[in-house]
C-alpha cells in the first residue's frame, strides 16, 4: 500500500481538467502503453499570452493521474515563461510529496509540458538527444544526467524512481553508476594520481581496499582473496574459497578487484593471480 | 465500511474456529513441548494432534510433516536439502511462473554456479512439459514446480510431472501453497518427494508453514538447532500456530466440496458478468485447469493500481499484476511469461475468493467495477470519447 498524501488521493479520485482542448495552442504527448503510463497535455492561451485552460488525459497509476491533474491546475494563469520553469519537484510539492518510487510520474508531467511548449512555439520536435542507455524504457544518457543533476540523485535506485531507467533487465546499471560517479565527482583515481605513494603506503592502501571494498563482496559468494606480494605496479593475489575454482575468476580479478584497486589506490595497478 | 475481501490468494481471514483453537496456547498451556513434566506434555500432545490433521489433509503420514515458519522457508528448505543431498549435481529445473520463494532461490543458486532451467509457459499459462522432460539429466539435483499458480490459478499436472521426474531418480518438490485446501491432494498416490504449505493461505495464522517430506527422502535441515521436528528443523515449536494450522486443515477438508461448488459458482458468476459488462476484457490463464477460487482478468488500456485504489474506496480488496502496485516498473513475471500484451498486463486484476464470500459480495463488484473501468478509460489518451482507439 502506497502512502499517498490526501492531496494525491483527492486529485486521483476527483481529477481536474480531464480531456482534450480541441483547438489547443500546444499539445505534448509522452509515455506509452508498454511503459505503463502515458500523458497527453493540451493548453490554450488567452490574448495576454497567459494559459487560460489546460487539460490532460492520462493512462497510469493514481500518482500519474494526480500529477497530471495537479500540473493542469498549476498551469492556469501562467505565462509560458513561468510555465517553463515548473520542475518535477514543483509538481510533487504541489501534491504534498510523492512516494520516492513514484517520482517518475512527476517527471512525466514536466516532460509533457516541455513538449507542449515546444509544440506551441513551432520549434521542430526535439529528437531524442544522446544515446539510449536503458533499452527497457528508452531512456538516454542525457536524460539520466539531467534528472541526476536536477534532483541531486546519488544512487541507481533513485534514477529508476525518477526516470525509470534501470528498472527493467538491469543491464544498464553499470552505465548509470558511471554517470552518477562522474557527476558526483567521485573519480577517486584522479585524486590519488596526484599523490606519489611510497611502497609501504601503497601496500597498506591495497590491504585496506581489499578489506573494505573487495572482500565483503567475495565473501557473500563464499570466496575470499589474499595479498601475496606487490612489485611496482604489479599486485599478486591468491583467490580462495569458491573464487579459486570459479570459471569466471579472471573476470572477478580484472573487472572487480583490479578496478577497485585502481580506483582507490593507483590507476596503473595490474592485478595478477598466484595459483597455489 | 463493509469490506469485500477478494484477495484470498494473498492471505486469508483466520477462521474463528482456528483462533479459538490457538488461544489457550498463548495463555494456559505455555509449556515447552520438549519438557518432561505433564504440564508440557499437553502442548506436545496438541502438536502431534495438529500434525496428524495436516497429514490427513495431504494423504501423508504424520512423520512426513515438518513444521516451518512459512511457505518460503518450506520452499527454501526443499531446494537446499536436495542440493546438499546431491553435491555432485549442479543443475536445477523450475518454471518461469514460480513464486519468488522458488524463483529467487533459483537466481541465487545460479549466482553460485548452478545451471538453472526455467520451464516456459504458453499464452494460457500451461507448462511446456516436453521442454521440462528434455532438460532432465543426470546432473539435475531437483525439479521444483508449483502445484497451482498464485496469479492465474492455473493448475499444473503435478502427478504426471512427479512421475516422469521420479523415473529418472531425481528429487521432485512442489510449492502447493495455493493448491492445498482448494483442490483435493493425496500425496500418497503421487511421486512427489516434498511439498510446501503456508498456514495463512487456508484460514490459518501467518508465520506457520509445512514441508511434507516423503519417507526415505534424504534430508538436511535448513534451520540448524535442536532435536525438534525429528532433527529436521531446529527451534522451539510455534505451538499456538501449529494448533491453529491443524484446525485449519481439518476445516479445509470439511469445506473442500463447498470450495469446488459454491465458491467456484461465485467466481464463475463474477467472471462472466464482468466480461459481459466490460468490453475489451480477457481472462488470463487456462480456464479448464484452474483453482475454483481464482480469476485474473486483463482490462485493456487501464492501469491496475488505479483500478485497485478506486475499488478500495468502496471497500473492495483485490490485487493486480500491474507494475505500479509492487513498486517495480514491469508487470508481473507470470503475465510476462505468458506473453500477455502490455495493454492487458498493466490492467490485470486478480480476484481470489474464499468460503467466506457471499452472493452479495459478488453483486457489489459486478455493479461497481464496470463504471470504474469506464471512467479510467475515459481519462486515458488511448481512448476517444470513451471508445478505445485501438483494437486488440
Amino acid at each position: 500500500m502506497w502512502e499517498y498524501t490526501d492531496k494525491v488521493k483527492d486529485h486521483f479520485l476527483n481529477p481536474r481538467n480531464v480531456g482534450v482542448i480541441d483547438d489547443a495552442d500546444g499539445t505534448g504527448e509522452v509515455g506509452s502503453l508498454a511503459c505503463g503510463d502515458a500523458l497527453k497535455l493540451t493548453f490554450k492561451l488567452d490574448d495576454n499570452g497567459k494559459i487560460n485552460d489546460a487539460k490532460f488525459q492520462t493512462f497510469g497509476c493514481a500518482s500519474a493521474i494526480a500529477s497530471s491533474s495537479a500540473l493542469t491546475e498549476m498551469l492556469k494563469g501562467m505565462t509560458l515563461e513561468e510555465a517553463e520553469k515548473i520542475t518535477n519537484d514543483d509538481i510533487a510539492a504541489y501534491l504534498g510529496g510523492l512516494p520516492k518510487e513514484k517520482m517518475h510520474c512527476s517527471v512525466m508531467g514536466r516532460d509533457a509540458l516541455e513538449k507542449a511548449i515546444v509544440c506551441y512555439r513551432g520549434e521542430p520536435e526535439k529528437k531524442i538527444e544522446g544515446e539510449i542507455v536503458c533499452e527497457c524504457f528508452g531512456v538516454t544518457d542525457l536524460e539520466i544526467e539531467r534528472v541526476i543533476k536536477e534532483n541531486g540523485l546519488i544512487a541507481i535506485e533513485d534514477v529508476t524512481d525518477y526516470i525509470k531507467a534501470g528498472g527493467g533487465c538491469g543491464n544498464c546499471h553499470e552505465k548509470i553508476q558511471m554517470t552518477l560517479d562522474t557527476i558526483m565527482g567521485k573519480d577517486m583515481s584522479e585524486k590519488k594520481k596526484a599523490v606519489k605513494l611510497t611502497n609501504i603506503q601503497k601496500i597498506k592502501l591495497i590491504e585496506e581496499t581489499l578489506e573494505r571494498e573487495i572482500k565483503p563482496g567475495l565473501k557473500q559468494d563464499g570466496g575470499n582473496i589474499e595479498l601475496v606480494d606487490v612489485d611496482g605496479d604489479r599486485v599478486f593475489v591468491k583467490l580462495l574459497g569458491t573464487c579459486a575454482g570459479c570459471s569466471i575468476s579472471q573476470v572477478t580479478l580484472k573487472d572487480y578487484v583490479e578496478k577497485k584497486l585502481r580506483e582507490f589506490v593507483a590507476p596503473d595497478l595490474v592485478v595478477e593471480e598466484v595459483k597455489s | 465500511m463493509n469490506i469485500i475481501y477478494l484477495d484470498n490468494n494473498a492471505t486469508t481471514q483466520v477462521a474463528p474456529e482456528v483462533l479459538e483453537e490457538m488461544l489457550p496456547y498463548f495463555s494456559e498451556f505455555y509449556g515447552n513441548p520438549s519438557s518432561m513434566y505433564n504440564f508440557a506434555g499437553q502442548t506436545a500432545h496438541k502438536l502431534e494432534e495438529a500434525r496428524s490433521k495436516v497429514a490427513s489433509l495431504l494423504g501423508a503420514s504424520s512423520e512426513e510433516i515438518v513444521f516451518t515458519s512459512c511457505g518460503t522457508e518450506s520452499d527454501n528448505t526443499a531446494i537446499q536439502t536436495a542440493i546438499l543431498s546431491n553435491p555432485d549435481k549442479k543443475h536445477i529445473i523450475t518454471t518461469r511462473v514460480e513464486h519468488p520463494a522458488v524463483k529467487n532461490m533459483g537466481e541465487y543458486l545460479s549466482g553460485k554456479g548452478y545451471r538453472v532451467t526455467s520451464v516456459p509457459v504458453d499464452s494460457k499459462g500451461r507448462l511446456d512439459l516436453d521442454y521440462l522432460y528434455k532438460n532432465l539429466s543426470d546432473d539435475t539435483a531437483i525439479v521444483s514446480v508449483m502445484w497451482a499458480n498464485n496469479e492465474t490459478g492455473v493448475i499444473f499436472p503435478i502427478e504426471e510431472i512427479a512421475q516422469a521426474v521420479k523415473e529418472k531418480g531425481i528429487v521432485f518438490h512442489t510449492d502447493a501453497v495455493q493448491a492445498v485446501g482448494k483442490i483435493p491432494i493425496d500425496v500418497s498416490s503421487t511421486s512427489v518427494d516434498m511439498l510446501s504449505i503456508s498456514g495463512h493461505k487456508l484460514h490459518g495464522p501467518k508465520g506457520i508453514g509445512v514441508l511434507y517430506v516423503r519417507k526415505g527422502t534424504k534430508f538436511f535441515p535448513f534451520m540448524i538447532g535442536g532435536h525438534q521436528e525429528g532433527g529436521r528443523r531446529g527451534g522451539t515449536e510455534n505451538v499456538a500456530s501449529i494448533a491453529g494450522l491443524g484446525k485449519a486443515c481439518e476445516l479445509a477438508a470439511a469445506h473442500m466440496e463447498e470450495e469446488n461448488t459454491r465458491v467456484k459458482a461465485l467466481r464463475d458468476r463474477l467472471e462472466s458478468e464482468l466480461l459481459k459488462r466490460i468490453p475489451n476484457a480477457k481472462i488470463n490463464g487456462d480456464t479448464d485447469n484452474r483453482l475454483p477460487n481464482t480469476t485474473s482478468i486483463g482490462f485493456d488500456y487501464v492501469e491496475g493500481e488505479s483500478i485497485l485504489l478506486m475499488m478500495n474506496e468502496l471497500g473492495i480488496c483485490a490485487s493486480s499484476g500491474s507494475a505500479c502496485t509492487s513498486g517495480s516498473l514491469e508487470p508481473s513475471h507470470v503475465l510476462r511469461a505468458m506473453g500477455v500484451p502490455f495493454t492487458a498486463a498493466h490492467g490485470s486484476i486478480r480476484f481470489s475468493l474464499s468460503v467466506y464470500n457471499t452472493e452479495k459480495d459478488i453483486d457489489v463488484v459486478i455493479e461497481k467495477l464496470p463504471p470504474i473501468i469506464q471512467r479510467l478509460r475515459e481519462m486515458s489518451p488511448f481512448c476517444e470519447a470513451g471508445n478505445l482507439k485501438l483494437e486488440t
